[in-house]
């Protein structure tokens, strides 16, 4: 057997991506065309509502039930779109975690082996992510990543990408295929370390669950998720 | 020295380590590395400036090679 003549680095597009080749590629300019089409939904979304239940109280008066129910979607569809995002990365820690989910009750393993998993997981993203960032994780549970397409928010089961500017947010649904007893922490070193290998191609792989104004985003998000997206809305305003 | 490890349940394991003077030892995570592979895992090189990069045969050059599972979109 011959070793592989060093360095041996190729750099490679990422491998997921090739599975993937009927859907297209994120790019710069798609983020921008999608973050067109999410505000024109959303307007859409609020028009269909209102105008119909301002028209409606105009012409009769006492149908001013119907007009509060329109506009109460209006208010109410964009907020659960909003919410939807704002789910999806799943913070280490949070309700939604792989953490309380590998207790020993779960019967995948004994409480020390997955104290244990879970502080040496903790480790190794700490080494990837850096001082700075491993703070971020310790108090927030997610890692933050900057790239080319903006300031990235990763937890276990997706990311949250702040758009250069800090004034969008895109909410992608990305996960481990088949996550298998892995720790928390784990789970997101694996993103981060596609992110970091294929930018574009992580997004490409990642399915997008909404776009709008961090400030839509932060409602759907408990405090420390707030914390960490206040963080990248500074990371990337400057 | 380098280290080729695999992200699973325990949190890493230490697949093999090499040195460049060590020749047993860099067969050896070549081996391990060829059948991570073959098992459906990615490898991944941190460059350690904030990327990364996807390997296919194993950086004998690299400090760190991490070995982990396929993405998908949720």
């Amino acid at each position: 057997m011959t070793a592989a003549p060093a360095p041996a680095v190729a750099r490679a597009r990422l491998a997921e991506v090739e599975a993937l080749s009927w859907r297209e590629s994120t790019t710069e300019r798609t983020l921008r065309r999608d973050g067109r089409r999410w505000t024109a939904w959303t307007a859409g979304v609020v028009f269909a509502f209102t105008i119909p239940g301002v028209a409606l109280m105009a012409i009769e008066p006492l149908a001013f039930p119907a007009t509060l129910v329109c506009l109460a979607h209006a208010v109410a569809v964009p907020w659960i779109q909003a919410r939807r995002g704002a789910r999806s990365p799943v913070p280490i820690g949070s309700r939604r975690s792989a953490a309380p989910a590998r207790r020993p009750d779960s019967g995948e393993a004994r409480a020390d082996q997955v104290d244990d998993a879970e502080g040496v997981a903790l480790g190794l993203l700490g080494d990837l992510v850096g001082h700075e960032v491993r703070e971020l994780v310790g108090s927030t549970g997610m890692a933050m990543q900057h790239g080319r397409l903006g300031v990235w928010l990763l937890g276990e089961q997706g990311a949250l990408l702040v758009r250069p500017g800090g004034r969008r947010v895109f909410c992608w649904c990305v996960r481990i295929g088949d996550p298998g007893g892995l720790p928390a922490a784990d789970r997101v070193a694996h993103l981060l370390l596609a992110l970091r290998e294929d930018e574009e191609g992580f997004a490409t792989v990642a399915n997008l669950q909404f776009c709008g104004a961090p400030w839509r985003v932060r409602r759907g998000l408990d405090q420390r998720g707030r914390s960490a997206l206040d963080t990248a809305t500074r990371a990337a305003s400057r | 020295m380098g280290r080729l490890i695999r992200l699973d349940r325990t949190g890493h394991t230490t697949l093999a380590e090499w040195s460049a003077g060590d020749h047993a030892a860099r067969e050896a995570a070549v081996r391990a590395f060829r059948h991570e592979l073959e098992r459906g895992m990615i490898a991944s090189a941190p460059t350690g400036n904030g990327t990364a990069e996807v390997v296919r045969e194993l950086p004998l050059d690299a400090d760190l090679v991490v070995m982990r599972r396929q993405i998908a979109g949720g």
